[in-house]
C-alpha cells in the first residue's frame, strides 16, 4: 500500500494534525499522507475493530454528487449496477467499466433522494471525475466534494456509539443512507464499510471533521485504526482493493463480482463492455478471483506466483498477508476457472520455494453486517 | 558481557567465544510493527556479510535480514517459528534469529558500537 516517493507534494486530510497528535505513523498513500498505524499497532487495531469500534480516516476518498433528471439512468451508461432500481435511501456497490469490460474503479452509489452520492477510490478520483464530466457533464450537475471529510466507524460497537449521538440512526440497515447531526455536525451516513463488520461511513464538512473525530474517539470502546488494519480487515472480509485485486485488466466476472451486476442490466446491457460481460456470464470466464489459504505459516504477498500442483503457471496473488483474526496467512488471487473450486490444492512460490496452499471460500472471516 | 555491535541494516550481533548471536535491533522491530512470521537459516548454511540470511514479516510486509558478518550458521532460533512476536517483545534477547561461527572476527570491528548505532538511528529521524 505504500508507494515510492514522487516529486508531487503529498496532500493532507483534515485530520492530519489529529493523526500526528495520536502518534500515527504517516506514509504516502494515493497521493496523501495517511496513518498506516497508531502506537497500538496494526494487529491490535485490527482485533479491536472486530470486537469494539475502530475509527478510520478515509477522507482521501472521492465524494461526488450527481444531480439532475434521469441521474440514475445516466449513471447506468457507465456502470453495470442496477442504479435505476436503487430505492431512495439505499446504497449499492458497483464499478466503472471500460469498453473491454475492464474495471476503471469500484465505487459506492447512494440514492440520496434528489441526487446520487458516489464514493470513489482516492487513487482514481481525478480520472473518475473527468470520466463523469465527459460522459454525463452535459446532462447532470456533477459536484466533487473536496470540502468534505469521510470517517469510517467500524465494528460491533459502532452502531451503539452512533446511536447514542443520533438515536434515529439505530433504524438504519446495512447499505442504507441517512442524514443526522452528530454532536452538532451535520453528517451524511451510510451503514456500510470495508471491514466486514457492521458500522458507518460518515461524511461531514472538512472544517468539522476534527471535532467529529474527537467526539467519536471520546466514546467508550472507540479507538483509532490506520490503513494497515483497514487492509487486513478488508482482506479477511474478501473485499477487493482497487489497483491490486481489480483493475483495467480484470472484468467484474473474472473478479467474482457478478453479484453486483443487476439482473435487468445483464439482459439489457447498455454500459461499457456489456457484450464481453454477457459472453463471460454465458460461457464462464477463463480465470477467476479466489481466496487462498497457505497451509504453512509463511504469508504469500501480492505478486507471489500461483502454480498448479503439476507446476503449470496459474496467475498471481493480488493481495496477501497475515489475517490477525484468522490467525494465519490468507491471500486472494486469480486462478484458472477450472481450478477455482474451494479445496483445490495449488502452490504459492514464495522466495523461490513452492509452498502448499488451497483455494478457500471467502470471506475468511464471516461478515457481520446489520441486515435488520 | 560481550559487546553488541550493529549493522546499518539494523541487525545486532554479539560474539561469545567463537559463536555469535544475531538478531534485529529493538529500533528495527519498532519500525516493522507486529511480527507475524520469521524464517531463520538452517544449521550449516554459509552466510556472506551483507547477504540474505533470514526473513521477518510484519502484518504489512516482508523484510530481509542480512548477515552482519560472514560465517556458518550453527543454530536458528526455533522458538520464533511458534512465537514470532518474541521479536517484538525481546528483539535483543529471546527474539534472536540465529547463531553463527564467525569466519573473520575483524569484520565485527567494521560494525557500529552501541553509541554509534544510537547516533545512527537518531539521524534517521
Amino acid at each position: 500500500m505504500t508507494e515510492p516517493p514522487s516529486d508531487t507534494p503529498l496532500q493532507r486530510t483534515p485530520l492530519y494534525d489529529l493523526h500526528r497528535a495520536l502518534g500515527g505513523k504517516l506514509v504516502p498513500f494515493a497521493g496523501y499522507e495517511m496513518p498506516v498505524r497508531y502506537p497500538a499497532g496494526i494487529l491490535a487495531e485490527h482485533l479491536h475493530c472486530r470486537e469494539g469500534a475502530a475509527l478510520f480516516d478515509v477522507s482521501h476518498m472521492g465524494q461526488v454528487t450527481l444531480t439532475g433528471d434521469g441521474a440514475a439512468a445516466a449513471l447506468e451508461t457507465l456502470v453495470p449496477g442496477d442504479i435505476a432500481g436503487l430505492a431512495a435511501g439505499r446504497t449499492r456497490y458497483t464499478m466503472f467499466t471500460d469498453e473491454q469490460a475492464g474495471i476503471l474503479d469500484d465505487l459506492m452509489v447512494t440514492n440520496a433522494g434528489d441526487h446520487l452520492f458516489l464514493v470513489v477510490n482516492a487513487g482514481c478520483k481525478k480520472d473518475d471525475f473527468a470520466h463523469l464530466q465527459k460522459h454525463l457533464g452535459s446532462r447532470l450537475k456533477i459536484q466533487e466534494h473536496a470540502d468534505r471529510a469521510l470517517l469510517a466507524l467500524q465494528g460491533p460497537q459502532a452502531a451503539a456509539v452512533v446511536a447514542k449521538l443520533a438515536p434515529e440512526t439505530a433504524a438504519m440497515k446495512f447499505m442504507s443512507f441517512g442524514q443526522a447531526t452528530l454532536g452538532g455536525v451535520a453528517c451524511w451516513l451510510t451503514r456500510s464499510g470495508y471491514t466486514g463488520e457492521d458500522g458507518f461511513e460518515i461524511s461531514c464538512p472538512a472544517d468539522q471533521a476534527e471535532k467529529l473525530a474527537k467526539l467519536l474517539l471520546g466514546q467508550p470502546g472507540v479507538k483509532p485504526a490506520g490503513l494497515g488494519a483497514r487492509d487486513s480487515l478488508r482482506l479477511e472480509a474478501g473485499l477487493c482493493l482497487y489497483g491490486h485485486d481489480i483493475d483495467r485488466s480484470t472484468t467484474p466476472v473474472e473478479a467474482d463480482l457478478t453479484w453486483a451486476i443487476g439482473k435487468r442490466r445483464r439482459e439489457q446491457g447498455g454500459y461499457p463492455g456489456a457484450e464481453i460481460i454477457a459472453r463471460q456470464l454465458r460461457e464462464g470466464p477463463s480465470r477467476k478471483r479466489v481466496g487462498i489459504r497457505p497451509e504453512g505459516r509463511a504469508p504469500a504477498r501480492e505478486q507471489t506466483p500461483i502454480v498448479s500442483t503439476d507446476g503449470a503457471s496459474f496467475g498471481m496473488v493480488t493481495s496477501g498477508g497475515y489475517g490477525p483474526s484468522v490467525g494465519g496467512p490468507i491471500a486472494m488471487g486469480y486462478v484458472a476457472a477450472t481450478s477455482a473450486k474451494p479445496g483445490t490444492p495449488l502452490n504459492l512460490v514464495v522466495r523461490g520455494k513452492p509452498l502448499p496452499a488451497k483455494v478457500a471460500s471467502m470471506p475468511f472471516v464471516p461478515h457481520r453486517y446489520h441486515r435488520g | 558481557m560481550a559487546e553488541t555491535r550493529y549493522s546499518k541494516e539494523h541487525e545486532w550481533i554479539r560474539l561469545d567465544g567463537e559463536v555469535a548471536t544475531v538478531g534485529i535491533s529493538d529500533y528495527a522491530q519498532s519500525q516493522l510493527g507486529d511480527i507475524v512470521f520469521v524464517e531463520v537459516p538452517e544449521k550449516g548454511r554459509k552466510l556472506t556479510k551483507g547477504g540474505e540470511a533470514a526473513v521477518v514479516e510484519s502484518v504489512k510486509a516482508a523484510s530481509e535480514v542480512y548477515a552482519p558478518v560472514s560465517g556458518e550458521v550453527t543454530e536458528g532460533n526455533a522458538a520464533l517459528t511458534a512465537n514470532p512476536a518474541l521479536v517484538n517483545s525481546a528483539a535483543q534477547g529471546d527474539g534472536w534469529f540465529f547463531r553463527m561461527k564467525v569466519a573473520n572476527k575483524a569484520e565485527l570491528a567494521e560494525l557500529m558500537d552501541e553509541a554509534a548505532y544510537q547516533a545512527y538511528i537518531k539521524g534517521l529521524g
